[in-house]
This record gives structure tokens, C-alpha cells and sequence, in this order.
């Protein structure tokens, strides 16, 4: 044998390696290391003048906990409404795209994403206008006499969900759109051969199989919404503070970066758990089987 | 048996009941029309009860867009299709007594097998021990018993094939679609598939409306076929039958290949007609084939039926006979396909089988004879002419 082939077989070896490294690098650099950051942050202990150490402080957590236990319950219970609600004001768009949307499929899509071309900072303040106490549509209809001088909308937990429903849209659409175009109609008319009414077909086959897209939907908004403040901050009040709220707080204001960094641990954690309920509810083993 | 539903009382449902009862199936003068393009063009059709049915045609010559105007998918633009003397025309498939095995097999992939096989019973909420029980007959009828847990994108297409079959077959409809089943599977497994199917279908005693674009499939497994072109019927009948007396030039291409001739009637002798080719050669065909044609007629030969001789042997009176030159040989392992021309310029396709000692060789001079039973007399078409010879 010569000296150059197991070189050559070496280097052979090592290509996978090699061009997996700047995806390693990156999240290394851009994940591993902020989590770590993250997570000796909330076992440090300190204060904001002289700085933080870190100390295997645990109780931070259980500080975290008793105190912000109620905005943590919060954030889920919004989550989770909010994500709940934003699927079944999508479905039915992207399903009627997908289906009969025929040669306009692209064009509605695009109309239903061109809200999300504005900042979303600046979509949630246009919604803090339109529902103000006073604003277009409340001061119109109590003008009117139609509503009563002291009714609200804003800093209502409805408002909070509303505008995470709103926020949403677009995230729960796509994935579901891509399910339901992938859906063979074939099978959806094999249904129908079988004796399934329209209804039936789509209950025990069209649904089932647009399962991935009502899993990577739920994915997609479920977290960014447990962890959103700006919703509360802007449409919310003093009741409807989310634990996203909590940790801007304690970061930015009482410079309390160790509670921040548990609070966010914690967040993670129980997010975690979330999807993972999910997963084992729905069964997230069929959705690998047909993802392919 | 099943609990009384709306859907149950539904007109395709009155004859469920008497289930173990076969079903025709009646098209009146059906014609779909998709814009301006003709699909299926003003057809009519009679499928006998218990009968293993071909619909036969090339791509394009409205044999799916039929099957699934049955089926119920597509509605007929006129006419009426009739299951056992029942207006089906405008239900939808769920409301008939009818499945289908798809092209494209169609099984759901988020459902194991006997979920899958089982899906009509469920929809019909059948009870449970019934349902299990004829899944698992059906499972077996197909061979495919052990494989209940399987996804079907864990089976190979030739499994996949037979559970859309059991998938269907455990309905006891009274008539099973099939549309190009056998399509997706390699030559070997097709083989072996038609004899399952036959097997099945007189096992089961359903009746079946295949449709396919193979002859050869058509006619090893109907007992009836229909050939099909642009959206029309050319020719109904049992596969020899349509074989042997082609009624079209399109037919007589179409399933099998021919050697298509012009002549004119000369006159009567016996049971046959003399027919005077364009060289001045005289052939003889049997009066009853003729069906009033003439005086002008196109008439054909199988190129099986044909025997090459040598030059100048002499044939029987009662035998066609023409010389010609050897144009190609070629060799086919159980035979010979030759190309012989004529004087006249007419080209024969002959198949002989490799009995004799020394077969003849290129631009070698031989005599063609057959017999004259063998001679068919077509109507002319202007339509595709495949896989014959046409010798104008």
C-alpha cells in the first residue's frame, strides 16, 4: 500500500468535520457560550455597584419563583391562548390557500405577510392607538353612546392576547401552508372512495396530516409569545405583566442581573417541558414518520 | 348490521341490503368536457354483473376521465351513468357503492395497514369484531397478513399495491375501479399481479373495471374489453374476438400489430369474397367479415398468422398468398421478426417461430401465405395508426 491513501482516507474522514465547522463555530460563539453566560449569571451574587460573582448562589431560583410565580403562570396561560386562538384564525386561510387558492396562492400569501414588512414594535403602537380609551374605535363608538364612558380595552389581559394573536399571524400561517400544500389530494379523494364525507376526510385525514405545520407553527409562536414583553408592555397594565416583562425589569432597571438570568433559566426550562408535553401528547414520532 | 344514518339512506345506499348482489353498470350517451377539449364524447357502455371489465386506450383517450365519472370524482357534462339501474350520475363517491383501487395506490400515510384497510368499515361504523375480522380475511385474500403495524411508506410498491386493493375489496363493493393499478411496478412484479389480480376477482366474484393503456394486460385478464380513442368506443368484445376481427384500422394497431391492405370486392366464391389488391392480386376474404362493406375495403392480416415459404412454392387455392423480398430479419430469441415488401410496395411485419432449418435471409425472394379466416376487414379511421403497417 502506498503512504498517500490513508492520508487521502484521512482527509476523506475528516470532510464532514471540516465543513461542519463554521456551523459549530457559530454555535459555539452565538449559543453555547451566552447560555453559559446565562446560566453562571443566575448563580452569581453581588450587587450593581460593585458587580456580580459567581457563587453556586441556587436560591436566586427560589427568590425567582416566589416572587414572579404569577407572571410566570401568566406568560403560559397567554402562550398558550394566544397560540391557540392564532391557529384556529389560520387554519382556515391557510387551508383555503392551499386548496383554492389555484394560480392567486403566492399573491395571497404575500398580501396576508405585507402587515409584517412594518416594525413590530411599531404594528403593536399602531394597536395602542386604534384601541386607546379615547382613540378611533372606542371614542367613536362612545360618541355614539353605544359604549359607556368608562369602558376599555387597553392594559385588559384581552388587549395583551389580542395583540400576541395579531403578532402571530403570519408565523402560524406559513408552516401550516406548506402542510396543507404538501397534503396529497389524492389521498383526500381515496378518503372520499371510502365512504368519508367532506367532513370526515378532512377530520381523519387532511388534519392529521397537516400535523407538522400545526407542530412547527406551535413552535414558532408558543415561544416567542411565553417570552414576549412588548405586547404587555405596550397594550397591557399593571395586571397583565408577563415574565418577559419581569426580566427587561430586572435587567435594565433594578440591574438585578442574577434574578434576570434565573427568571430566563427558568423560562427556558419550563419551555422545554412545554414542547416536550406536546411532543408526547400529539405524538411527535408520527410527524417525523411524514415530515420525509 | 350497521346503525341507520343519513348517509345509509342516501339513493347510492338503497341496495345495501341485498350487499352479497353483483351490480351492472350503464353508461347513456356520458360525455364530460373540460372547456373546449372533448374527454369522453357521447358514451355508451354495458358491464355486466361479475364481469372482469378493461376500459383500453392510449393516454388522452378518456378511459380515466370514464373510470372516475364512475367513481363519482367527476360529474358527467350529459348523459347518465346507472349502478344496478340506479341514476348515479350526480352523487358523490361517498354516496356510491363503488371503490376504488387509485393509479397512484393513494393509501393514507399517517394510518398503519389495518387502519388503513379498515378506514371504509370505520366511516360505515361497523362494529369493532367485525371490522377486525375482515381485515384480517381481506389481509389475507392479498397475502399481506403479518404486516397490520406497517406505515405504508415501510412497504415495497408491490405491497403498497395490494392494500390499496384490500383497502377496497374489504367493502364488498359491488364494483371495484381499478385505474392503471399495476402501472408503478416492474415487469416481473406486473406479471405476477395480473394472475393475483384474476385470481382475486374470481375468488371474490366483484365485478371489475380495469383501466389500463397495456394490451397485453387487457387482454390476459378481461373477459370483456372496450378500446378507447379520443373519448369514443372503437370496439366492445371478449380479447380474441377483438384480437381476430378488429373492427377498426385504429383497433387493429392498437392491440397487436397488423399488416393493413386496400382492395376492391371482385366478386362472391363459397362463403368467401375475392378482393383485388392495387398489383392485380386476388386474396380472399370471408363474406360474413365484410358486414356490407366494399366495394372499396381495407383488410388486414396478424403478422403471426402469417407462414414465409419459399419463392414459387405453391400453396393451396383456398390459401392468400403474395411474393415478396426479405427487408429485415430479426432475431428474437423464440422466433424471427421479418420485414418483407411486395412488388407493390407493401410492407409485412411477420413473426415465425424458429422451426425450420434454415430461415430465409435478407433480400432473399419468399412467398407469404395465410389462411383466409385470418383475413379481417376494418372500418377506416383517420386516428392514430399505431403499430400497424399501412399499406395504402
Amino acid at each position: 500500500m502506498s503512504e498517500a491513501r490513508p492520508h487521502r482516507r484521512l482527509g476523506r474522514g475528516a470532510a464532514p468535520f471540516l465543513l461542519g465547522l463554521p456551523s459549530w463555530l457559530y454555535l459555539a460563539a452565538f449559543f453555547v457560550v451566552p447560555l453559559v453566560a446565562m446560566l453562571s449569571m443566575s448563580l452569581a451574587t453581588g450587587n450593581p455597584l460593585t458587580g456580580y460573582v459567581f457563587s453556586w448562589h441556587f436560591a436566586e431560583f427560589g427568590h425567582a419563583i416566589g416572587r414572579y410565580q404569577d407572571q410566570l403562570v401568566r406568560s403560559f396561560w397567554y402562550g398558550a391562548l394566544s397560540t391557540f386562538i392564532t391557529l384556529v384564525i389560520t387554519y382556515p386561510v391557510a387551508y383555503w390557500i392551499a386548496f383554492y387558492g389555484g394560480r392567486h396562492k403566492a399573491s395571497l400569501l404575500f398580501l396576508i405577510l405585507l402587515p409584517f414588512f412594518v416594525s413590530f414594535v411599531i404594528r403593536t403602537l399602531a394597536w395602542q392607538f386604534i384601541l386607546s380609551d379615547q382613540g378611533l374605535v372606542l371614542g367613536t363608538l362612545k360618541s355614539a353612546g353605544l359604549l359607556p364612558r368608562s369602558f376599555y380595552v387597553l392594559s385588559t389581559s384581552t388587549a395583551v392576547i389580542g395583540g400576541l394573536v395579531y403578532n402571530s399571524v403570519a408565523y402560524y400561517v406559513l408552516p401550516l401552508y406548506v402542510a396543507l400544500e404538501k397534503v396529497d389530494r389524492r389521498v383526500v379523494q381515496a378518503a372520499g372512495d371510502l365512504y368519508a364525507s367532506p367532513a370526515s376526510a378532512f377530520w381523519r385525514v387532511v388534519l392529521p396530516l397537516s400535523a407538522p405545520g400545526i407542530f412547527a407553527g406551535f413552535l414558532l409562536v408558543f415561544v416567542t409569545n411565553v417570552g414576549d414583553f412588548v405586547n404587555a408592555a405596550v397594550l397591557g397594565g399593571p395586571g397583565t405583566n408577563m415574565v418577559g416583562n419581569v426580566i427587561q425589569y430586572n435587567f435594565f432597571n433594578s440591574q438585578d442581573y442574577p434574578m434576570a438570568a434565573a427568571l430566563s433559566s427558568i423560562l427556558m426550562f419550563l419551555l422545554i417541558v412545554a414542547i416536550y408535553l406536546y411532543a408526547r401528547v400529539f405524538g411527535a414520532e408520527t410527524i417525523q414518520d411524514y415530515a420525509a | 348490521m350497521t346503525p341507520p344514518s343519513a348517509e345509509l339512506k342516501s339513493p347510492g345506499r338503497i341496495e345495501r341490503g341485498r350487499s352479497q348482489e353483483r351490480m351492472d353498470v350503464r353508461l347513456e350517451n356520458v360525455t364530460k368536457r373540460f372547456g373546449d377539449t372533448i374527454a369522453v364524447d357521447d358514451l355508451s357502455l354495458t358491464i355486466e354483473s361479475g364481469e372482469f371489465f378493461s376500459l383500453l386506450g392510449s393516454s388522452g383517450c378518456g378511459k380515466t376521465t370514464t373510470l372516475s365519472m364512475i367513481g363519482g370524482f367527476q360529474e358527467p357534462s350529459s348523459g347518465a351513468i346507472y349502478l344496478s339501474g340506479t341514476d348515479v350520475s350526480h352523487l358523490p363517491p361517498y354516496r356510491r357503492d363503488v371503490n376504488t383501487v387509485f393509479q397512484s395506490y393513494a393509501l393514507f400515510p399517517h394510518l398503519d395497514v389495518f387502519e388503513n384497510v379498515a378506514f371504509g368499515l370505520r366511516r360505515k361504523r361497523v362494529g369493532n369484531s367485525e371490522i377486525e375480522a375482515r381485515v384480517k380475511d381481506v389481509l389475507r385474500l392479498v397475502d399481506l397478513t403479518g404486516y397490520e403495524k406497517r406505515k405504508p411508506a415501510l412497504l415495497s410498491g408491490g405491497q403498497q399495491q395490494r392494500v390499496a386493493l384490500a383497502r377496497a375489496l374489504v367493502n364488498r363493493p359491488k364494483l371495484l375501479l381499478l385505474d392503471e393499478p399495476l402501472g408503478a411496478l416492474d415487469l416481473k412484479l406486473r406479471k405476477q399481479m395480473q394472475i393475483e389480480l384474476k385470481r382475486i376477482q374470481s375468488e371474490v366474484g366483484i365485478t371489475f373495471l380495469y383501466v389500463t393503456h397495456d394490451q397485453e394486460e387487457a387482454i390476459v385478464m378481461s373477459d370483456r374489453l372496450a378500446v378507447m380513442a379520443n373519448g369514443k368506443i372503437e370496439q366492445v368484445g371478449p380479447p380474441d374476438q377483438v384480437y381476430d376481427s378488429p373492427a377498426t384500422e385504429f383497433v387493429a394497431g392498437f392491440l397487436g400489430a397488423s399488416n393493413m391492405m386496400s382492395g376492391d370486392i371482385e366478386g362472391e366464391s363459397g362463403a368467401n369474397v375475392s378482393v383485388r389488391l392495387a398489383g392485380g392480386q386476388v386474396l380472399l376474404v370471408p363474406s360474413a367479415r365484410l358486414q356490407g362493406r366494399g366495394p372499396r375495403i381495407r383488410l388486414g392480416v396478424r403478422p403471426e398468422k402469417i407462414l414465409v415459404l419459399p419463392s414459387g412454392e405453391s400453396v393451396g387455392a383456398d390459401w392468400n398468398s403474395l411474393e415478396g423480398t426479405v427487408e429485415l430479419s430479426v432475431y428474437t430469441g423464440i422466433g424471427h421478426q421479418y420485414t418483407i415488401r411486395d412488388a407493390e410496395g407493401r410492407s409485412f411485419t411477420v413473426y415465425v417461430q424458429n422451426r425450420d432449418a434454415r430461415p430465409p435471409g435478407q433480400g432473399e425472394v419468399v412467398r407469404i401465405a395465410w389462411r383466409p379466416d385470418h383475413t379481417f376487414v376494418v372500418k377506416p379511421t383517420t386516428t392514430g395508426t399505431k403499430g400497424s403497417t399501412n399499406n395504402e
